[in-house]
């Protein structure tokens, strides 16, 4: 078994040096494929162990070697593959080879294909790392490790130019990749605090040791250590007041939207939640934040979602609301569900961005779905794809969303939290409008492109037939859900809903329902006969305060980023320049000049040297009897 | 009786003058002489310690210092001889050629 | 002074002072002197002088090596020294300014007699290699430079030779042209020789 756990661990490393190894060669096919099979094996060893740990119940931990060793601190380099690590390692092996093989088409016409290989690769490496790490250090160099690809990932095509914020929100792929950098270091800071807070206070930073000295920690260190944790997966989850940077991510080329900014990398906040979870669950206060803030931002993505016209931050904000619904679950309590979301969102959400990559694809790299319109003629199976993975996002019945997201909303009514309970509803409401709006403005109506230079073509038939196991999954992960709560509640708590909720579950789920189908029913007469603009309504304070996504980047923009530019320079004039600059001036002119001075000492002569000789000897001499 | 220090006091005297030799003196020849000045004394305060505490280890340095002062006399004429031919004088302001 | 007249009556005090005198004097005639040949005759009476000191002080065999080799062997190896240079011409020199020689050798000269004044208060130092009543100084330090000194006695001896052999090759040889290029020329000629032979 440990053989599996190394080759899906290190399958990923290999694939990403082996195309590392042609990144300045030209585009060469045979990387992306080989990849992909390196991706496949991967997924084959996850799936194996995930139908070991599920067959026998065992957790295995293995040990590669001792990593840090200095003074008492002792951290190996561990794993452990269990039902949380092994649900995680499939999903993201799954969703990354489908990724992969769509590259291959997508990234077709891409001189630096073979870069984006390594790239997509040594990002799954670490998304491995830090799912199957069985000590916090571990987790966190994943998490790094999925920072920096992020990095390189979303500022792929550097060299485009920086554009102003009215032409393109994110400015520019290299001004969005620091952004999202920046970000995720502002809260890894908080989680550093938190795993440093655990160590203080356990002396270890593995899981099993953690977890099981959490109940004789005082409640304020554990109310910091979850708050200073939650923070960390709040900048990598993207959650409010640290979101911007998920919407501008999207300047990355689509299947890395897809994989990291959808499917993976931005849920390893919730995972981290859910692999934490004794911690959470013994800080009550703070569990109760993470409910109502994931909530606040199921809510408040979604709203920014209705108005936007950017295809890819539409889905970029659905992530946003779903991340929260995700938060919010596993802030009341039902871990598992939080999980099961993860997972069917992660196989809708690729499959919806994918799709989404085929419409950039046909259209030019056409963003605006106002620009649209009647590519359902030109690309049948891209519009059935995008439909079903609307329809899960949208929790419509018998779709993956459905099972996921209605659980999670009964849960809110369980904790009688009615407010949080209102907000999801309202939002399911949304997440379908905004769906469908996008659905049909897209391939609705009549074309609102230029005919005469376009003509969109449905992708390579390889790579619609590589998307079909997420369209699979996103119609049937549903139906698992008995399997999937029976298999993690072995390692997860259980959640059962009270006897009082278990009467009124359909009424529950009527009322959802009604809100997921009014939502589809209202964007269907909007937008399914073309787009009809109303001015008024484009002109209205909500409507642009919701363009404009609250201002909050503006806000950032004006309240953080001019002042600390205002600072820096400052500090660089005044401080840099004329104290830490001059003092190293300084120390290299005295330098200079004493040795200026000095050298007239080295006249050539002898004689000179014995006497400076001489005069050093008397010196000493001198101290001698002085000091003896 | 006399004592050790009258003794080292002598050598420390003798040592001065040596000093003052190789500080006063620019012709190399000269400087030669003024160094075995400060060897010799040196010698003497080695030989007077080793009779004082009956130790045998004094005139053992001793004796190394002889010997090295000879092959230092050896060479050091050599080379004085060399540097007399190449630029006909043995003062060290006339060999000033590193100047700073 | 009542001790001084005391010490200068008995042999050795007599011994001492009148050495003592006699070869601060002379070395001060070698420093100060503008003759070569009066310099170096001061530095070898006071070098003979010196192995008085060693007489004295019970030291038979460093005395007759310091009269063998200084007197004896450096001694006429400066006077063959000296015949390249023209010895009877006295040396005209920039002297350095002698105030600071005298106040940077006074100084020293005082810094050393003060701290060899000083009492010395370790009571304790122990002889390493105690000398023997009733054997003589030379057999006793031939035992210890043989046994315990061998090594150092091996190097000194090599350092002897290597540097017998320097002096020999820089006084001995023309330095104007390589020793390397000189030899090939000297084989050539030898190998004409011997066609010439031939």
């Amino acid at each position: 078994m440990e053989n599996l756990i190394y080759i899906a661990l290190f399958a990923p490393l290999v694939s990403s040096l082996f195309a590392g190894v042609f990144a300045m060669s030209p585009r060469a096919t045979f990387v992306g494929v080989i990849s992909s099979i390196l991706l496949l094996v991967s997924f084959f060893a996850s799936a194996q162990l995930a139908y070991f740990v599920y067959s026998t119940n065992a957790v295995i931990h293995t040990t590669m070697m001792p990593w840090i060793m200095a003074g008492d601190f002792f951290v190996e380099f561990g794993f452990v593959v269990d039902h949380i690590s092994v649900t995680m390692m499939t999903v993201v092996t799954l969703v990354s080879t489908v990724v992969h093989i769509y590259s291959i088409g997508y990234m077709d016409h891409d001189k630096s294909f073979n870069r984006f290989f390594s790239y997509l690769s040594a990002f799954v490496f670490s998304m491995m790392v830090l799912v199957m790490s069985d000590n916090f250090l571990g987790l966190f160099i994943g998490w790094e490790g999925v920072g920096v690809c992020s990095w390189l990932l979303i500022g792929f095509w550097y060299h485009k130019p920086d554009v102003s914020r009215d032409e393109n929100p994110s400015i520019s792929p290299s001004w969005a990749a620091n952004e999202a950098f920046i970000m995720n270091r502002v809260a890894d800071l908080g989680m550093l605090i938190g795993i440093f807070i655990l160590y203080w206070s356990v002396g270890s930073l593995k899981y099993d040791v953690v977890f099981a000295t959490l109940p004789h920690l005082s409640e304020t260190v554990l109310t910091t250590a979850a708050l200073a944790l939650f923070i960390g997966a709040m900048g990598k989850s993207a959650q409010f007041p640290l979101h911007t940077w998920l919407t501008d991510a999207m300047e990355g080329p689509t299947p890395v939207s897809a994989l990291i900014h959808a499917a993976t990398m931005v849920t390893a906040g919730v995972f981290l939640v859910i692999r934490a979870n004794p911690l959470f669950a013994m800080t009550p206060e703070v569990s109760f934040f993470i409910a109502g803030l994931g909530t606040f931002v199921a809510f408040f993505a979604a709203s920014m979602a209705l108005v936007n016209r950017d295809l890819k931050r539409i889905i970029a904000f659905s992530t946003l609301s779903q991340l929260g619904y995700m938060f919010a679950a596993a802030g009341l309590g039902a871990y598992w569900i939080a999980l099961f979301h993860l997972a069917a969102h992660a196989f809708f959400k690729a499959l919806l961005f994918l799709g989404a990559g085929n419409v950039m694809h046909a259209m030019h790299d056409e963003l605006d779905i106002f620009k649209m319109g009647g590519l359902k003629k030109y690309m049948r199976w891209t519009y059935i794809y995008m439909g079903v993975a609307s329809l899960a996002l949208a929790g419509i019945p018998v779709f993956a969303g459905f099972f996921s997201k209605d659980a999670i909303i009964e849960t809110a009514f369980n904790e009688e939290a009615y407010v949080l309970w209102g907000m999801l509803v309202v939002t399911a409401g949304m997440t379908a409008f905004y769906s469908f709006r996008q659905v049909f403005l897209t391939f609705a109506g009549v074309p609102r492109y230029d005919t005469h230079h376009l003509h969109p073509h449905d992708m390579y038939r390889y790579v619609l037939i590589a998307m079909s196991p997420l369209a699979l999954l996103a119609v049937f992960a549903g139906f698992f859900k008995e399997e999937f709560e029976a298999f993690v509640t072995h390692l997860l708590p259980s959640y059962h809903m009270s006897e009082h909720t278990h009467h009124l579950v359909g009424l529950l789920t009527v009322i959802v329902l009604g809100f997921a189908i009014g939502g589809i029913y209202l964007a269907y007469k909007k937008y399914y006969n073309g787009l009809k603009r109303d001015e008024k309504c484009e002109n209205s304070f909500i409507y642009k305060l919701l363009v404009n996504q609250y201002y909050i980047p503006h806000f950032y923009e004006e309240f953080i980023a001019k002042p600390y530019t205002m600072i820096s320079q400052k500090l660089w004039q005044e401080v840099d320049m004329k104290i830490v600059d001059a003092i190293v001036d300084a120390i290299a002119y005295f330098f200079y000049n004493s040795g200026d001075v000095t050298r007239r000492m080295q006249t050539g002569n002898l004689s000179h040297y014995l006497n400076w000789m001489a005069a050093g000897t008397a010196v000493l001499l001198l101290a001698a009897v002085l000091f003896a | 009786m006399i004592g050790l220090t009258h003794y080292l006091i002598v050598s420390a005297i003798l040592f001065s003058i040596g000093l003052v030799g190789v500080l006063r003196r620019r012709n190399l020849l000269m400087l030669f002489f003024a160094t075995e000045v400060m060897l010799n004394a040196v010698n003497i305060a080695f030989a007077a310690i080793s009779h004082y505490y009956n130790d045998l280890t004094g005139q053992m340095f001793a004796f190394f210092v002889i010997a090295i002062a000879a092959s230092e006399v050896a060479v050091g004429l050599g080379i004085l001889i060399v540097l007399y031919k190449k630029n006909g004088s043995i003062d060290l302001d006339d060999l000033v050629s590193m100047k700073g | 002074m009542e001790n001084f007249l005391a010490q200068i009556t008995t042999i050795e005090g007599f011994a001492f002072y009148l050495f003592s005198a006699l070869t601060i004097v002379l070395f001060w005639i070698t420093v100060m002197s503008k003759n070569v040949l009066y310099a170096m005759t001061a530095l070898a009476s006071g070098m003979v002088l010196i192995s008085g000191f060693f007489f004295i002080l019970g030291a038979d065999f460093l005395g007759v090596v310091q009269l063998i080799v200084y007197v004896g062997a450096v001694m006429a190896l400066y006077s063959f020294a000296m015949m390249f240079f023209d010895a009877t011409r006295n040396i005209k020199e920039n002297n350095t300014n002698s105030a600071i020689v005298f106040v940077l050798g006074g100084l020293s000269a005082l810094a050393l007699v003060l701290i060899f004044a000083a009492p010395i208060h370790n009571e304790s130092i122990q002889a390493l290699y105690p000398m023997h009543e009733g054997v003589g100084n030379a057999q006793d330090v031939g035992i210890i430079l043989f046994t315990k000194y061998l090594i150092p006695f091996e190097v000194a001896a090599v350092m002897l030779l290597v540097a017998m052999i320097a002096g020999i090759i820089l006084a001995g040889k023309k330095m104007d042209n390589s020793l390397t290029e000189s030899m090939d020329e000297d084989v050539e000629d030898e190998i004409m020789k011997r066609k010439d032979l031939k």
